[in-house]
């Protein structure tokens, strides 16, 4: 509860924040708004019609009351409610961000595991270097380098279909598909995309369980697991991986900033239409109203996986049952 | 001192871990040569005359005025090589004063919060909690936003975005402290505040610190080389590395080492950095737990 009570405080004070942030932007809407011919009785009427004839603390609550009911505002550029432009995009990104997340996940916890089983050979010396470097790298880099691969190279040199990779949208344009042909064109497109989130994410979660099962190697319960007989797979799928439960669930609300991140990019490279690519083109086209959408939907979603990750900790670690 | 500083101290004089050597002298050359390269090289990076003639060269190869390319050249004719160690300027230099910035004012706002307890904690608390609710790069893209893209912007929206994590570290560091009887000690024997703040109190915190600062060094690195890329950091013709890669974007097939040089370059930067923070941090946790790694 109290929980709860904190994160709608934070949510609060981030829509404030916001607020503040397109105040405190050059030029208010009216000034977008206007047609290049307007004159300066065109702008009263047009700040009387938007409400920015009232003083800061209406303007506020308006925008408080406005923003808890969903609506944040029209799209300078096109005059499109935010709302409905973030609710086109939102599901994009969620998909793509959360399918990344969760293979990125069960990628990385199983090579992390790997790497601790055998600490020390050439394998987990490897293992460790691609997972540095993918953590290193930045992801628009690799997805123009698998873009070169997957798309260009392999269809220069013929190679067979499966390797030739789409690198733009999520479908291919103008054909018109349904049912199964639909769903099959949509995983073609989200193959490059999907796998090059999912293995940056992955590194950062492998060298984290390593580090964490490592740690766990030494504890006396896991001695005593092996000491009853308790195979080796077992003692790894069961008893280590119990214990890395808690710090993975925190882990997992932690890497949602940087799989927002990665999205951005991962969007603008392959032409998805989310969240990360309509804040980046508003940015160029300064439509402040969908930016600053765009920042407190991310901003909401942080907090919500943070009150969740909390929420589910005594599940995954009975030591915090009060 | 305190026990930490004197661990980073004993590793910078003496027995220095393989990896951290390797990452040093990564960042030393590569500092090298972008203070070298450029001012050595025989054309101005950012000149541009006979397109034609210098355009697109392959790597190690020759142009049709006899001149040399490492990397090969842009679609304009410049020296990727070149270019390359004149934005590792820029990427080096923004990182290093961005993230060094942002670990000093998280430090001593951190630092305050804890020491003063009271309204000022709880102000800085909350402030650092709410900017930690967004993603850092939603943060920096607002930012930009707001300000005409550029140097100038890029530094101060890494400094505003990046003090929060060591604010906490610090704070936490200094509340851990405060109550030590060396403090009461050192106030007994007529330290001012100030001088228990800084001569006792927070070189116990610096370790941490330090630490986390040179992780953001990278984090730093990559960050403006993305906006660059994004087109809303580094304007060109102003060559940095993200910009560059966004130059090479349409050349994929044609000429891939202009998006490929820089790509390493940033690479191997923020890997040397992450290495670097990696192999100080086990250092202070070997360090303060007694157990090496």
């Amino acid at each position: 509860m109290r929980a709860l009570v904190r994160a709608a405080l934070l949510f609060w004070c981030v829509l404030s924040l916001t607020f503040a942030l397109l105040r405190l932007a050059p030029g208010d809407a009216a000034t977008f708004l206007l047609p290049p011919g307007a004159n300066a009785s065109d702008a009263v009427r047009m700040r009387a019609e938007l409400g920015l004839d009232h003083s800061v603390a209406v303007q506020y609550v308006t925008w408080l009351r406005e923003s808890l009911r969903g609506e944040l505002g029209s799209s300078f550029a096109d005059r499109r409610p935010v709302r409905v432009l973030i609710g086109e995009a939102l599901p994009v990104s969620v998909a793509l961000g959360g399918v990344s997340l969760l293979l990125s996940f069960l990628v990385g916890t199983c090579a992390g595991l790997v790497q601790a089983a055998k600490r020390g050979s050439t394998t987990d010396t490897m293992m460790t270097l691609a997972s540095v470097v993918l953590v290193a790298s930045p992801a628009y880099w690799l997805g123009l380098g698998a873009i070169a691969c997957f798309t260009y190279l392999a269809s220069s040199w013929s190679m067979p279909m499966a390797f030739r990779l789409p690198a733009i949208g999520m479908s291919t344009p103008g054909a018109e598909l349904h049912g199964v042909a639909h769903l099959a064109d949509l995983a073609r497109h989200s193959i490059l995309p999907v796998s090059l989130l999912a293995a940056i994410g992955a590194g950062g979660v492998a060298r984290y369980v390593r580090s964490g099962a490592l740690d766990a190697m030494g504890a006396d319960w896991l001695r005593s697991a092996r000491a009853k007989g308790v195979s080796e797979p077992r003692v790894y799928a069961r008893h280590l991986l119990a214990n890395l439960r808690a710090p993975l669930l925190t882990l997992f609300a932690l890497a949602l900033p940087g799989t927002v991140a990665g999205s951005v990019f991962i969007e603008t490279i392959f032409a998805w239409p989310g969240m990360g690519r309509l804040m980046v083109t508003s940015i160029v086209a300064r439509d402040y109203p969908v930016v600053m959408g765009c920042a407190a939907t991310f901003a909401a979603l942080v907090i919500i996986a943070n009150l969740a990750a909390e929420a589910l900790l005594p599940w995954a670690d009975p030591r915090t049952r009060s | 001192m305190g026990r930490s500083t004197h661990a980073l101290v004993r590793s910078a004089s003496g027995s220095t871990g393989r990896t951290e050597r390797v990452a040093l002298a990564m960042l030393a050359l590569l500092t090298l040569a972008a203070i070298l390269v450029p001012a050595l090289a025989s054309r101005d990076p950012l000149r541009i005359d006979d397109v034609l003639a210098r355009r697109l060269i392959a790597p190690l190869a020759r142009d049709a005025h006899g001149s040399w390319h490492l990397f090969g050249t842009d679609r304009f004719g410049r020296d990727v090589f070149v270019r390359m160690m004149l934005a590792g300027r820029l990427s080096l230099a923004v990182g290093v004063v961005g993230s060094l910035a942002a670990g000093v004012s998280g430090t001593l706002l951190g630092a305050l919060a804890g020491w003063c307890e009271g309204v000022v904690d709880r102000t800085i608390t909350a402030v650092a909690d709410v900017l930690l609710a967004l993603p850092r790069l939603v943060l920096l893209l607002v930012g930009v936003a707001l300000w005409q893209p550029g140097l100038a912007t890029i530094v101060s929206v890494l400094v505003l975005t990046g003090w929060m994590g060591i604010a906490r570290l610090v704070r936490t560091e200094v509340i851990a402290v405060r109550h030590r009887p060396y403090v009461p000690a050192a106030e007994a024997l007529g330290a001012t505040s100030a001088r228990v703040l800084f001569r006792h109190i927070l070189p116990n915190a610096i370790g941490p610190a330090l630490v986390a600062t040179t992780l953001g060094v990278g984090n730093a690195i990559l960050l403006e080389s993305g906006l660059s890329f994004l087109g809303l950091g580094i304007q060109p013709p102003a060559p940095s590395w993200g910009n560059m890669i966004a130059g090479g974007r349409d050349l994929l097939v044609v000429a891939p080492w202009v998006a490929l040089a820089p790509g390493i370059a940033l690479v191997l930067t923020v890997l040397a950095t992450t290495l670097l923070g990696d192999a100080w941090r086990d250092r202070l946790a070997g360090e303060t737990t007694g157990r090496v790694r």
